[in-house]
């Protein structure tokens, strides 16, 4: 260890505690008990949509477009899991298959 | 008053049931992720009770990896609180998606709220509960699940550490296709395409801009504003 065990609690609460307020925040602001402006009822209703968008380029931040293997591995293993959601509309088979796809590309070849 | 209790526990059961299935991606993704935490904080020195407090209290996946360099320099407590912010700023986005689906749910609200994290969000955002499954023990399982994975796989990784050696290199790609799946759900919806096509391009715009580190703020900055442009586009 590093810190001392005071430290190191106090770290803990400090990290719990902004992630916290980013969770409570909203709920705070527009409480049950109050109707909420229609701006908030319209983002409510577009914004999931828009931050699954961003949870998939979030994931895909760290591969590698312009170099080898240029992306490869995922853009096949989403491609088969397009494919797969598409063809037999079953959650577990397309994350499933996908994920399996992947693990062997790079597993394979030593990627 | 018995009778009352014994029907909740049969529509928690069921709910339980329910959302299992949903959660078996995040229970593979959450192993191998939470694992890696407690085997990290266990070669900076940190033990088991140490990493399971941290996913336990915190639960802040991206984060608590952050927080490991933290751990490992001088004493900064404000700096870990504002790099705690800005890191899992994205969660005040997915509280605002949740108002609605949130109200009325008592006291499992709290915990719900305390406990939303990416992969609660898309489950919890894209799947509805069936008919005969209680809305709030739905909720409740799917971020109850979720949570027990994550931390229970921290104290895994703690215990057996480096006695593993398994291969799951890639294995984690099982959360990208857990999102990808569940956006493809949502886009089912066809008032969802533009939101969703804003969501994606927004983010590699971010991305191309600000390189994979500093990118999800400015996303959530851009999506923002081309969501409250769109609408008033939409209402003149």
């Amino acid at each position: 260890m590093y810190l001392t065990q005071f430290q190191t609690f106090s770290i803990i609460l400090s990290v719990a505690l902004g992630a916290m307020i980013t969770r409570f925040l909203p709920f705070i602001f527009f409480p049950e008990n109050k109707e909420p402006p229609q701006i908030v009822h319209y983002l409510g209703r577009v914004l999931p949509p828009s931050m699954m968008g961003l949870l998939v380029v979030y994931c895909l931040k760290n591969v590698t477009v312009l170099q080898a293997p240029f992306g490869l591995p995922e853009l096949a293993s989403i491609f088969l899991i397009v494919i797969l959601q598409k063809w037999k509309r079953n959650v577990l088979l397309s994350i499933g298959g996908g994920t399996v796809l992947y693990m062997f590309i790079i597993n394979y070849f030593g990627i | 008053m018995i009778q009352q209790e014994d029907k909740k526990i049969i529509q928690i059961k069921n709910a339980m049931k329910y959302a299992f299935p949903h959660t078996i991606p995040v229970m593979t993704g959450f192993l191998v992720l939470g694992m890696a935490y407690g085997v990290l904080m266990q070669a900076n020195g940190y033990g088991t009770l140490w990493a399971v407090l941290m996913s336990g209290i915190a639960f802040c996946g991206s984060m608590q990896f952050v927080a490991v360099s933290l751990l490992t320099s001088p004493f900064q407590p404000v700096e870990a609180f504002l790099l705690s912010l800005m890191v899992n700023a994205r969660h005040l986005f997915y509280g605002i998606s949740m108002l609605d689906r949130f109200k009325g749910l008592g006291k499992v609200r709290l915990f719900l709220i305390y406990t939303l994290c990416d992969e609660t969000f898309s489950i919890s955002s894209s799947v509805q509960a069936p008919d005969g499954i209680d809305r709030r023990y739905f909720y409740f399982s799917i971020s109850l699940l979720n949570y027990i994975y994550w931390v229970f796989a921290t104290f895994l990784g703690g215990i057996l550490g480096s006695f593993i050696t398994m291969n799951t290199k890639g294995l984690d790609f099982v959360l990208t296709a857990l999102f990808v799946v569940l956006f493809m759900e949502q886009m089912k919806t066809k008032e969802n395409h533009t939101p969703g096509i804003i969501g994606i391009l927004c983010s590699i715009v971010s991305l191309i801009i600000f390189g994979p580190n500093g990118m999800v703020i400015p996303a959530m900055i851009f999506i923002l504003f081309t969501l409250l442009v769109r609408r008033k586009a939409l209402c003149t």
